[in-house]
């Protein structure tokens, strides 16, 4: 039953919908990849937000735009990051 | 002091090259000196669509290396009065010419003209770098497709990159019954994913085929579509403020009366 409304709505999605979607997606990527600088100015603010709280491993520093598929069948972009700490500064600590 | 318009898309086969031989003329008509360049080196292509092949003594790469004064090159239109064609070269490369040589070239032109229109080849290489050189304003021209405005979109990036900010855009080849049934996206889908302000929209159109055939401008035919869009574009470039036309009249029979029993109201484009 579930699978045959699932069906009935993908027979009613208007092909130009899908071409929007799928655009906006696809252009997230293309417009971060048209400026070089974009995931750099990224990572130097996310560096000095963070350098607050901990000290990282920048050269280990790991930031990329990706696609997360959903259950669905759908996807989302996300900003993935991989940051190797060295050492939690003594600040904020949960002293409750 | 003139102003430098390139017309470009990424893309190549949407539109670029009649929309420039059609906004050319259509300004011309309305009293300005234009000069049209083909800056597709190699692939000359504007000479045709114009109807000018037969008059081709020298060409851009011509002027620019000195081999003739540039104002050998520009072909005079004797059709429309104050229209030129500087013709892109058909055996060099896109190597031929620099950014900085399109720039004086540029430069010399709008001395001497109110509209310098350069016709952009496809791509984002050289040839892309220079027909965008020496330009002051960009037109962005797609169709409504997701290769087409994908590499638009990528244009309008590169264009902001190198100065060019606030480029316009022109829909072409709408086709209003494939909109209709929610085949084709719809201006405002598109606007919204391109995040650019509309010059206009041109329809699809079989007479631009067939002007194409004559080396006659479609925007000399007083009662063809495409030729009513590119006229009104080109009063919005003289800072005219002209509605979008009706596209409705595509409209088969049996949607007429359909609209007529509904009551709905023609929406324009
Ligand atoms: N609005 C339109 N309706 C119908 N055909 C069109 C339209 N615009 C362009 N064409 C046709 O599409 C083809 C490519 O157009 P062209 O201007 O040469 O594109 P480009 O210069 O971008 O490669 C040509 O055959 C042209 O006649
Ligand atoms: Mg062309």
């Amino acid at each position: 039953m579930l699978d045959f409304f699932k069906f009935l709505g993908k027979e009613q999605n208007k092909s130009k919908d899908v071409a929007k979607e799928r655009l906006k997606l696809v252009l997230i990527h293309d417009r971060a990849n048209i400026s070089p600088k974009f995931l750099d100015m990224v990572k130097g603010d996310i560096i000095k937000v963070i350098s607050n709280y901990m000290e990282i491993d920048e050269s280990g520093f790991d930031i990329r735009l990706s696609r997360i598929e959903h259950e669905d069948d759908n996807y989302t972009s996300a900003l993935i990051a991989n940051i190797p700490i060295k050492r939690m500064k003594n600040i904020g600590k949960n002293n409750g | 002091m003139g102003e430098v318009i390139v017309i470009t898309s990424g893309k190549g086969g949407v539109g670029k090259t009649t929309t420039t031989a059609n906004i050319g003329t259509a300004l011309a008509l309305a009293g300005k000196k234009v000069v049209l360049i083909d800056a597709d080196i190699g692939l000359r292509n504007l000479d045709v669509v114009m109807g000018l092949e037969n008059r081709i003594v020298y060409d851009l790469v011509d002027a620019v290396e000195g081999v003739c004064r540039l104002k050998q090159a520009l072909i005079r239109d004797k059709r429309f009065e104050g229209l030129y064609l500087l013709p892109a070269a058909q055996t060099r490369d896109k190597n031929a010419v620099s950014p900085a040589q399109m720039q004086k070239l540029c430069e010399e032109l709008k001395e001497h003209f109110d509209f310098i229109l350069i016709d952009s080849p496809a791509g984002i290489e050289q040839g892309f770098k220079n027909a965008i050189a020496g330009a002051d304003k960009a037109i962005v021209v797609t169709v409504p497709e997701v290769s087409a405005v994908r590499d638009a979109d990528r244009i309008i990036g590169l264009l902001a990159a190198n100065e060019l900010i606030e480029p316009k855009l022109i829909v072409n080849r709408l086709r209003m019954d494939m909109v209709k049934r929610g085949d084709m996206m719809n201006i405002e889908d598109t606007i919204d994913i391109l995040g650019v302000d509309l010059l206009g929209v041109v329809p699809d159109d079989e007479n631009i085929i067939v002007s194409s055939n004559r080396g006659e401008p479609v925007v000399t035919e007083e009662r063809s579509l495409a030729g009513q869009a590119y006229r009104n574009i080109s009063q919005r470039l003289l800072g005219k403020e002209v509605p979008l036309i009706n596209m409705e009249t595509e409209d088969t029979f049996m949607e007429k009366l359909r609209r007529l029993f509904s009551g709905k109201n023609n929406k324009r484009y």
